[in-house]
């Protein structure tokens, strides 16, 4: 299919959507900043940013390389610490998160710590950074990552950041704040949700040229497929020329 | 109180309350003392082998490479690593030998550059031994917890996860909400290394720029060695004491270090010397080239006044000067391949 956009845009695009005008989001480095700056940038102006080191509503000039680097206080409200934004998420003002990951199950669970026996592993992955907290303490999360059979898997290798855990209800009986969990997921091929009832993963809209077929055949687990799925919008060109003001050298879009 | 999990990663740092508050009697001076010093001098006295360490700054933002890279010189052996947000520092560290076991909120990655070629070979191949896991979250309020002199702060963290299961921390139930609960053990590190922007000759530190962990980890350190981009007088602290996140009671020594955090990044000074570490991620991607780098770049130098002529010198610092203040644009190596 002839497309004038990069998978990374449309990714983007599509986070970008999600976020509402005068809420707030912990973002991290790469594609959640490039959906958190968009949304800003068009129809959330009044989105307030919050970085896991202390960066509080910033006007982001340019890209961050770390969510410790000084682009995330730049013309900041605050440039404050770990333990004031960690414990306003603790405290609820903080509305969306985002997360990665190497591996998913169907409940929304991430792994991003190791790949086999954690005692012996295949390959070490950086661990949980400030995902468990974004993943326990933010009231929706939003989870971007890339979809294939050895991604979307029906039990992980390492349960790094809760998503629902093992059901409805699991989230609150083990003590995490109620009323919180994962909200949406992105990948290359659609966008998904969390069924009310199961909490397991459900298919909201595929990506524009992507098949039902294809979804399914690239998950290790059985997805709820519901007879009305709808299609992804694609970024008009001034999303696309403000996703390139933001990132000029295309670190993360790509060319 | 009712017990509902025990963590079962391996409790490191911890002193019962009492022990510690005795130990800060008899070891921490609470006199004006000049405490200027040398990097040689600080890393012989207080980073003795098998201490733990803990960096701060951001893995990358303001870490003190001066004494790192003097750790490395002195060749410690057996130090474990508090693994908060640990980049550029742990990295080095333990490709260099000199860490032998961390616990990890975050490490063997590079963020945006990618994963950590050295690090994460040293873990795999069980060189350096992961004693546990825990959240970035979970680690600052294990500091908080050794900064109030407490045992243990409760937390809404790790609740249901493995990362819990292989952690310190102990679920119980709250007597208040009668919720499970999450209580983070405190962690007292044995030295701690910190790059501030100014600081006297007394230890009186300032940073500009956001504090991440550093307030409570200063706190939490039972010795602290501050690098300073430049040594003030005590006039100037105390002209604007609002603005000192670390007093110097808190600080065992003092030494100027301009430009001392390089290649990481330094607010309002410098931003990362992305060839630098770009040359690093490439050479270590091999140990014989991780070990070529050492040579060039640590035994090989007298100083770290040496060291900064071998990077690029003044004509580099005012480059990176210049990007941190968006007046040049990003040239990063790993940037290009992404291309």
């Amino acid at each position: 299919m002839n497309r004038d956009y990069t998978p990374i845009e449309l990714l983007a695009y599509v986070a970008a959507g999600l976020l509402e005008d005068n809420k707030s989001v912990f973002v991290g480095t790469g594609l959640p900043m490039i959906a958190g700056m968009l949304a800003q940038r068009t129809h959330a102006p009044g989105l307030l940013i919050i970085f896991e080191a202390g960066g509080i509503g910033p006007q982001v000039p340019v890209l961050p390389i770390s969510v410790g680097d000084s682009r995330t206080f730049y013309r900041a409200v605050s440039a404050s610490s770990m333990h004031d934004v960690m414990s306003a998420s603790q405290s609820g003002y903080v509305d969306y998160g985002f997360l990665g990951a190497a591996q998913i199950d169907p409940y929304g669970n991430l792994n991003t710590t190791v790949i086999g026996d954690w005692s012996a592993p295949r390959a070490r992955l950086p661990g949980s950074g400030g995902a468990n907290d974004v993943g326990s303490l933010c009231w929706r999360t939003i989870i971007v990552m890339r979809q294939d059979r050895r991604r979307f898997v029906p039990k992980l290798d390492f349960i790094t950041t809760p998503g629902y855990l093992d059901g409805p209800g699991a989230r609150e009986r083990a003590g995490l704040p109620a009323g919180s969990g994962p909200y949406r997921l992105i990948t290359q091929l659609g966008m998904y949700g969390f069924d009310e009832q199961s909490r397991q993963m459900k298919l909201l809209a595929t990506h524009p040229g992507v098949t039902v077929e294809e979804i399914r055949d690239n998950s290790s687990f059985e997805l709820i497929v519901p007879e009305d799925v709808g299609t992804t919008e694609p970024p008009p060109p001034e999303a696309r020329r403000i996703m390139r003001e933001i990132d000029p050298t295309g670190m993360v879009i790509g060319k | 109180m009712n017990t509902l999990q025990v963590g079962h990663g391996e409790l490191i740092g911890w002193h019962d309350p009492d022990e510690h508050r005795a130990w800060v009697a008899t070891h921490k001076s609470r006199a004006l003392e000049d405490k200027r010093t040398t990097v040689r001098e600080a890393v012989e006295r207080y980073v003795p082998d098998g201490a733990i360490l803990a960096c701060g700054g951001f893995g990358h933002i303001r870490v003190s490479m001066a004494v790192i890279y003097e750790i490395i010189r002195q060749r410690r052996r057996d130090l474990t690593f508090c693994g908060k947000t640990a980049v550029h520092d742990s990295d080095i560290l333990i490709a260099a030998g000199c860490i032998s076991r961390i616990e990890v909120a975050y490490a063997f990655g590079h963020e945006l550059r990618g994963l950590s070629p050295a690090s994460r070979r040293a873990a795999e191949s069980g060189r350096c031994q992961v004693v546990g896991e825990i959240s970035n979250a979970g680690y600052q309020w294990r500091f908080l917890a050794a900064a109030m002199g407490l045992p243990f702060v409760p937390a809404r963290v790790m609740l249901g996860t493995d990362t819990l299961a292989h952690s310190s921390a102990r679920v119980v139930e709250d007597p208040f909400s009668g919720k499970p609960i999450c209580l983070l053990p405190a962690c007292y590190p044995d030295v701690v290394l910190m790059h501030v922007h100014r600081c006297d000759r007394y230890g009186d530190a300032q940073i500009d720029g956001i504090a991440i962990e550093d307030f409570e980890l200063a706190r939490a350190a039972r010795r602290l060695i501050v690098t300073t981009e430049e040594i003030v007088d005590d006039g100037v602290i105390r002209s604007q004491p609002w603005r000192t996140l670390i007093p110097y009671y808190l600080v065992d020594a003092v030494i100027e270090v301009p430009y001392g955090a390089h290649p990481t990044l330094m607010p309002d000074r410098y931003y990362f010397d992305e060839a630098h570490i770009g040359e690093w991620l490439r050479l270590s991607k091999t140990d014989a080239g991780a070990a070529e780098y050492f040579d060039k770049y640590v035994y090989g130098v007298d100083g770290f006044g040496e060291y900064l002529e071998l990077v690029g010198g003044q004509e580099q610092l005012e480059y990176l000067r210049q990007v941190e203040h968006l007046e040049a644009p990003l040239r990063a190596p790993w940037l290009e391949e992404k291309k």
